[in-house]
């Protein structure tokens, strides 16, 4: 009876990964063709998709692709400028949301409630239903740099910085977690004759590892992956991010290999920076539904 | 904990005032703007001033109607006959082009027709794309809803088993949301191509050969599907983590409760998970829903809309006239009938879903 139960159990076992493994070859085979496709000639690419080679690094395989992408577009411009953008964006964002939830959750001052019920009933309102009016506003708004005063922001990095620095979301998450740290503490250091900046920068922040981590990694997916907006607002390519300068693969002859390259490119360093970071992206969508 | 340390206008407006300046200039200016502008003719560049127009735009949209044609008489009354003995109807084209008797009509194209009773009836739309961008971008919302969430929560509770690597799966379950909606479309591409696409390949491996190939993307009828189901492949894994943070606040002692009451699995789920999951289930379901009704980029790289118009969405269409046209007013007026759709069924759910007494 003992070995029957005890086979049955492996069995069930058995099954069980049997499930999960069939569901994992469902989510990751597109991002494996991707990769595996990236390193073959055109026309073995696509003869390969009659068979398992699809999936395996076998045939003709080298980097020319890669050396093909380069040649064809500017490719390493657009990783610069997704680079920039995202990394600018997340730091501002970081900063000024978090500011603004400290002045929310621990200064007491005049309109604070008022304010944010305002901020916070922006999330209700998605980004698709504001970008044609906000494409307007971009097209006429005034800019100082190193030409002077000049209007318009349409081919700039900062029509793709400024409009995604302030959000609801990232504001209504620093609050949350401001709300379960002890008042107390920054009360006192009120009292010992700490000065706003002090408490905000030696009190709250070291405290908010991470909520700065969630709000980041939330941040970096958004601004990374833009699409819609810099379509509209990014014609020239010298501000072109990643995702829009996947246009240029499309014009004239298409080459698969040269597109599947450059897929690669923009897409396996976040898959490694995820899987290198797994459990802090997973806290951090998780986060956003718990509080929600 | 108000007190002479904790209260200073100064700091707080220094601290909350640029982000609340940019929320202002950047979300609610433009919210504003949208609805503003669709009430005029403004247009992205033009040499003409910009004219209030009221609700010019909504009706060229959203303006329908409903006609029963009547069959050609002659002068005695009696209906008039093709060879074949059926009735002889005026064309659409008399009704909707120049006819001073039926001005509600003019300019309206054929939306669909059907037969009740004697003759038939045509439904007639201003904009006959946009009615049916309203219409795909429906059944998208009806069919990804339901089917993300529930296979986002049997994910969910798969993934909540105590299994050796059980992280490793997650992980991997997870990976298309990190990965842009845009590269996922154009690997998909390749899965539903007409020729060596590999989801044909797969089909025709299968049934040895039997099941005929398919262009997914170019066919009219499975065009949406293909696209529905690609949009769940890649979204499932952010609900999935969503209802797995549910499952963790269920207290384990209500578990082991059921255990020793000798509850069966669905017993399990019914009556302690599912309640468990009650507040998550909302959010889910309006989250998804406020994704959902902002398809845009799947659409653009895929399909462009077609075949047909039988992709065109909400969002597609206000990016084709606002920035494509740039027709800035018809394509914030489609973004307000966009917002009022999203808020009044967040507003049903949120009523529907509501904790009864």
């Amino acid at each position: 009876m003992a070995t029957i139960a005890s086979d049955n159990r492996g069995l069930r076992l058995a099954v069980r990964y049997a499930v999960l493994i069939l569901i994992a070859v469902i989510f990751i085979f597109p991002l494996i063709f991707m990769v595996m496709s990236s390193f073959k000639p055109d026309q073995q690419l696509l003869n390969d998709t009659g068979s398992f080679a699809a999936f395996l690094p076998v045939g003709d395989i080298s980097l020319d692709n890669y050396a093909d992408a380069f040649k064809r577009a500017p490719v390493g411009l657009f990783i610069f400028n997704s680079v920039l953008v995202t990394g600018v964006t997340v730091l501002l964002s970081l900063l000024l949301c978090s500011a603004a939830a400290f002045a929310f959750v621990f200064v007491d001052w005049r309109g604070r409630e008022l304010v944010l019920t305002a901020i916070l009933a922006t999330l209700i309102v998605p980004f698709e239903t504001i970008a044609i009016p906000l494409l307007l506003i971009a097209s006429k708004l005034p800019w100082i740099g190193l030409e002077g005063l000049t209007f318009g922001w349409l081919n700039s990095y900062q029509v793709q910085i400024v409009p995604f620095i302030a959000d609801g979301l990232t504001i209504f998450l620093f609050v949350q977690y401001f709300k379960d740290l002890p008042g107390e503490l920054i009360e006192a250091a009120r009292v010992e004759g700490a000065s706003w900046g002090q408490v905000y920068r030696k009190v709250v922040m070291p405290l908010a590892g991470p909520v700065l981590a969630t709000a980041a990694i939330l941040k970096f997916l958004v601004m990374y992956n833009q699409y819609l907006w810099p379509l509209m607002v990014v014609q020239q390519e010298g501000y072109r991010p990643v995702m829009v300068g996947l246009q240029y693969f499309f014009q004239l002859n298409r080459a698969w290999g040269e597109i599947m390259a450059y897929l690669s490119l923009i897409t396996v360093p976040v898959l490694a920076f995820y899987l290198f970071l797994q459990r802090a992206f997973i806290a951090s969508i998780a986060s956003t539904g718990v509080k929600g | 904990m108000a007190s002479k340390f904790t209260r200073s206008n100064r700091i707080g407006w220094l601290m909350a005032g640029p982000a609340a300046l940019l929320i202002a200039v950047f979300v609610v200016l433009p919210f504003i703007f949208a609805i503003g502008l669709s009430f005029t003719n403004q247009r992205l560049i033009s040499p003409n001033p910009t004219e209030f127009v009221g609700l010019a735009n909504y009706e060229q949209l959203l303006g329908i109607g409903m006609l029963t044609l009547e069959p050609e008489r002659d002068a005695s009354g009696a209906v008039l006959r093709d060879a074949d003995g059926a009735p002889k109807y005026p064309t659409l084209r008399s009704v909707t082009r120049n006819n001073p008797d039926l001005p509600q009509f003019a300019g309206m194209r054929e939306w669909f027709s059907f037969q009740l009773g004697e003759h038939p009836t045509y439904v007639l739309a201003r904009d006959v794309v946009f009615m049916k961008a309203i219409v795909n971008t429906f059944i998208f919302v009806l069919v990804v809803a339901p089917v993300q969430a529930g296979l986002a929560l049997v994910l969910a509770l798969l993934i909540n088993q105590r299994l050796r690597g059980i992280n490793l799966f997650r992980a991997i379950y997870f990976m298309p949301v990190v990965v842009s909606i845009v590269v996922v479309s154009l690997l998909w591409r390749f899965i539903y191509d007409g020729s060596s696409g590999l989801l044909n390949n797969l089909l025709g491996a299968l049934s040895f050969g039997a099941f005929p190939k398919i262009d997914w993307l170019g066919n009219p009828s499975t065009a949406l599907g293909a696209i529905i189901a690609m949009s769940i492949w890649q979204a499932v894994g952010f609900h999935m983590v969503i209802w797995l943070s549910g499952l963790q606040t269920i207290s384990p002692s209500l578990y082991e409760a059921a255990a020793i009451e000798g509850s069966s699995k669905w017993q399990v789920f019914r009556y302690v998970t599912w309640p468990g999951l009650r507040n998550t289930a909302v959010l889910i379901l309006i989250v998804i829903t406020m994704q959902a009704f902002a398809l845009f980029s799947q659409i653009d790289v895929m399909t462009g809309g077609g075949p047909l118009d039988s992709t065109q969405t909400i969002v597609f269409q206000a990016v084709e006239r606002g920035y494509g046209k740039q027709d800035i007013s018809g394509g914030s007026t489609i973004s307000v009938i966009l917002f009022v759709i999203v808020f009044s069924i967040s507003l049903i759910q949120r009523y529907l879903t509501r904790e009864k007494q």
